[in-house]
């Protein structure tokens, strides 16, 4: 498999995500502030996102489990969780976490909990998208050689 | 960019390439977010450094304020609310402060305008954003040529003074120029717009204007005579008579003050109780509006921003309103000034405390608080704290951290508590026990003093308090809320020395304090309330006859210890601001005193004396502070034996300046 394929199955399946909605301008840009200073950019961005979302969404579970729940604790989680993935360009998550925020308000518990649902699934969706993306990312020099050594169906 | 046009390129390299290589702290409690926003930074060229906590953050600014050009942060942070820090920064080191939030709520943004943020971005930011945001290092240093360029003109028109207060105030300005135009009159604006017009191309750059604790104290002293409503930069001007200082310095000045008092009031008014119980905060605003102002003064504790809160509780007379904007800059300044004396340390002795607490020079950029506001915020925050976290406060306000001053100020949420809180909280600026003895003091009163408890709050902050108290006792003046408050104002005007703790204290006290002049000033006022009474007598007492004072002053020193020990325990409450209350308490003391509060009288004497060792320059007082906190604490019962600080006497007077310093 050349590197102009490599390199156009990359571009398409991260277009793909934009069309869908997975992820947003954002997402651009942290791919433009990756650069020879600052290679694997990207690549930690959105791992330490992985770590603090499921972090969040752990919490999340366990303050709704609570019998008297504490909503300004599970506000506070959903707005850091909306920041950190409106940081990185992951819009459908953040999207969620908008309403996950108004149900939270309303101190409406059956809400909170549909919307977390939707919030781990949104997330683990994303999750898996970002890592086919990087597995078929933009090969810097040292990925072209490992690259070459998959066979891309 | 332009600005650095003037010097040689080659002489300076590094500031002919800003924006280039300017230096940005960084903090926000999401790792995602700071990381993303560091390289964003970093691609803008920009010196970048993170971290995610604020705390650590101010510990890094305190530290060496002129290592960072800006300082970018997060409003929802788990150790410390984005806008409190914002306000110290704002306070203590005077640097632009870009706000940052997920939320996109108008209140917020304009919470974060009025709190004194230069700019409010959403997440996520983009890089075009960023690679704007060193204009507001650039306004802050030449509000002139730049606010020209950048058609602040109302802005311009608000605050000729040191460039660092007219870009922010001009900033807010521009965000809030129908806000403005509510807390400041017109006055300012149409009068700051013309003049500053004319004055922009006369005065390039413009040398800042250190507002140090007597100028302060003239500043709010004129204001006070104009009335707050028809205080007009001019003639502001012209009753200060003060060489080289032009409008635009006051208007700007002014325009802080108002939003101190502003802030001061609206904290006063919610806290009516609290006023009363912070008593110490500050006659004056109790006077206010009762206790109404002093309800603001809570809300503004709670912001942190006690300064402006206290100030704006105090609203009730209206004055304080008005205070609260010039008076939370002032405060500000003040705090800066009056902080200083945080040096939490001394405090020990009540007295000593505030006697650190003198003029503390608020050493602005010290860690100390140099703000005032910072312990002003705190005095109102104490008051409103009552339960505050103050300690949080305190953390900040000083790297003293005395949680004891300002414990005392959040007590007051009852408003007498505050006041006694404040006395705790004063402690903590500088240590001012003192403060916060006299806001225990005042607690017990119970007395109306709740507004006061705000002057508390701002002086409490040891560090930040002598800056709050300060300024608050200088707002108080500047409040002069009328009448009543102006007693309290009085003790305000106590500004600078003490601190902020005193600063409640100081309202009352201040008067007696500073007395001497505000006091006869004041004792006009006082004959209005009772509080007015206590005020009168702190003022006497304070100032020269103890007797005058029911209170009587009796040893202050006594008192004061009883401040600083009230002052100390609350303060490991309340941490925070009590001590502000305290202070505040404790000028206010002064007036529901009355009866028994002598001790308060006495300990607003400390707190004047600290105030007025606090307000020496900021940038003296963090020396000082303490120093002239142990000379207070003994002039307290003496005013005029502060001559050796110089402060008393001269500084008494100071009382409507409290944070004028700082600013």
């Amino acid at each position: 498999m050349d590197l102009v394929q490599l390199q156009r199955q990359f571009v398409d399946y991260r277009t793909s995500l934009y069309h869908e909605g997975f992820l947003d301008e954002q997402f651009t840009q942290l791919q433009e502030l990756q650069d020879e200073n600052n290679p694997d950019f990207v690549v930690e961005v959105v791992s330490l996102f992985f770590e603090d979302s499921e972090r969040l969404l752990n919490e999340l579970a366990r303050a709704l489990e609570q019998q008297s729940i504490d909503y300004k604790r599970i506000d506070a989680h959903v707005h850091q969780l909306k920041g950190s993935s409106s940081s990185i360009g992951a819009q459908r998550v953040q999207k969620v976490c908008i309403a996950f925020r108004n149900y939270c308000e309303e101190q409406n518990v059956e809400g909170c909990l549909k919307c977390l649902q939707q919030v781990r699934h949104e997330y683990s969706l994303v999750k898996t998208k970002l890592e086919s993306l990087f597995q078929v990312r933009l090969p810097c020099r040292r990925e072209i050689f490992f690259l070459s050594k998959m066979v891309l169906p | 960019m332009e600005e650095k046009m003037g010097g040689s390129n080659r002489e300076d390299e590094a500031m002919d390439r800003f924006p280039v290589g300017m230096r940005v702290l960084a903090v926000d409690d999401d790792p995602i977010c700071l990381k993303v926003l560091g390289t964003l930074l970093l691609k803008c060229q920009y010196q970048v450094t993170t971290t995610n906590q604020a705390i650590s953050a101010l510990k890094m600014l305190r530290e060496n304020r002129n290592r960072y050009d800006l300082v970018i942060s997060d409003v929802n942070m788990p150790d410390m609310d984005g806008f409190k820090l914002l306000e110290l920064v704002g306070l203590e080191m005077d640097l632009p402060v870009i706000m940052l939030s997920a939320h996109s709520d108008t209140k917020l943004v304009m919470k974060g305008i009025t709190h004194g943020a230069c700019d409010y971005l959403l997440k996520p930011v983009r890089i075009e954003e960023l690679k704007n945001i060193w204009q507001h290092v650039v306004r802050r240093k030449k509000p002139d040529s730049k606010d020209r360029v950048n058609a602040l003109n109302q802005d311009k028109a608000s605050g000729g003074i040191g460039e660092a207060v007219q870009t922010s105030t001009s900033r807010s300005d521009q965000k809030f120029n129908k806000k403005r135009k509510d807390q400041n009159e017109d006055e300012e604006d149409d009068g700051e717009d013309n003049e500053h017009e004319n004055d922009d191309p006369s005065t390039q750059k413009k040398p800042r204007v250190v507002w140090s604790v007597e100028l302060h104290r003239k500043f709010v002293a004129a204001v006070n005579h104009l009335g707050l409503d028809k205080a007009v930069p001019k003639k502001i001007l012209d009753l200060m008579n003060v060489e080289g200082l032009t409008r635009e310095n006051v208007a700007s000045h002014l325009q802080k003050y108002r939003l101190y008092l502003k802030r001061l009031s609206s904290v006063a008014t919610q806290q009516a109780n609290m006023v009363a119980a912070l008593g110490g905060k500050d006659p004056s605003y109790l006077r206010m509006g009762s206790l109404d102002g002093f309800g603001d003064f809570r809300t503004l504790t709670g912001s942190g921003r006690l300064s402006s809160a206290s100030l704006s509780s105090y609203q009730p007379s209206g004055m304080f309103g008005r205070l609260n904007s010039s008076a939370a800059l002032n405060l500000r300044g003040i705090s800066s000034g009056v902080i200083q004396q945080g040096h939490p340390q001394t405090l020990s002795n009540s007295i000593n405390g505030l006697g650190k607490i003198q003029p503390v020079g608020l050493p602005a950029n010290q860690n100390q608080n140099g703000t005032l506001f910072q312990g002003i915020p705190t005095s109102i925050e104490l008051n409103q704290l009552s339960q505050n976290k103050s300690a949080n406060h305190f953390g900040e306000l000083n790297p003293v951290n005395n949680p004891n001053v300002f414990g005392v100020a959040t007590n007051f949420p009852d408003a007498r508590m505050t006041v006694g809180s404040s006395s705790s909280s004063l402690s903590t600026p500088s240590g001012s026990p003192l403060l916060l003895q006299a806001n225990t003091q005042q607690a017990q009163h119970s007395c109306a003093i709740g507004n006061q408890s705000s002057l508390g709050v701002a002086s409490l902050n040891q560090e930040s308090f002598d800056m709050g108290v300060h300024g608050f006792s200088n707002f108080v003046d500047n409040g002069r809320c009328h009448e009543n408050w102006q007693n309290t104002v009085q003790l305000s005007s106590f500004p600078s020395n003490s601190l902020s703790t005193c600063e409640a204290f100081s309202h009352e006290q201040l008067h007696t304090n500073n007395l001497q002049e505000s006091i006869s000033w004041r004792s006009s006022h006082l004959s209005d309330n009772p509080i007015d009474l206590s005020a009168s007598m702190a003022n006497a007492g304070l100032e020269d006859s103890r007797g005058d004072m029911q209170c009587q002053i009796s040893p202050s020193n006594n008192v004061i210890h009883n401040i600083d020990y009230a002052a100390k325990r609350q303060w490991g409450e309340n941490s925070s601001f009590a001590g502000a209350d305290s202070l505040v308490s404790g000028a206010p003391y002064v007036q529901h005193l009355e009866a028994g509060k002598l001790a308060f009288n006495t300990k607003l004497r400390s707190n004047e004396d600290f105030l007025f060792e606090q307000r020496k320059p900021q940038n003296e007082f963090s020396q000082n502070n303490f120093e002239t906190l142990d000379i207070i604490s003994s002039s307290m019962i003496k005013p005029e034996q502060y001559n050796e600080t110089g402060m008393m006497e001269g500084e008494l007077g100071y009382d409507a300046f409290p944070l004028g310093s700082c600013i």
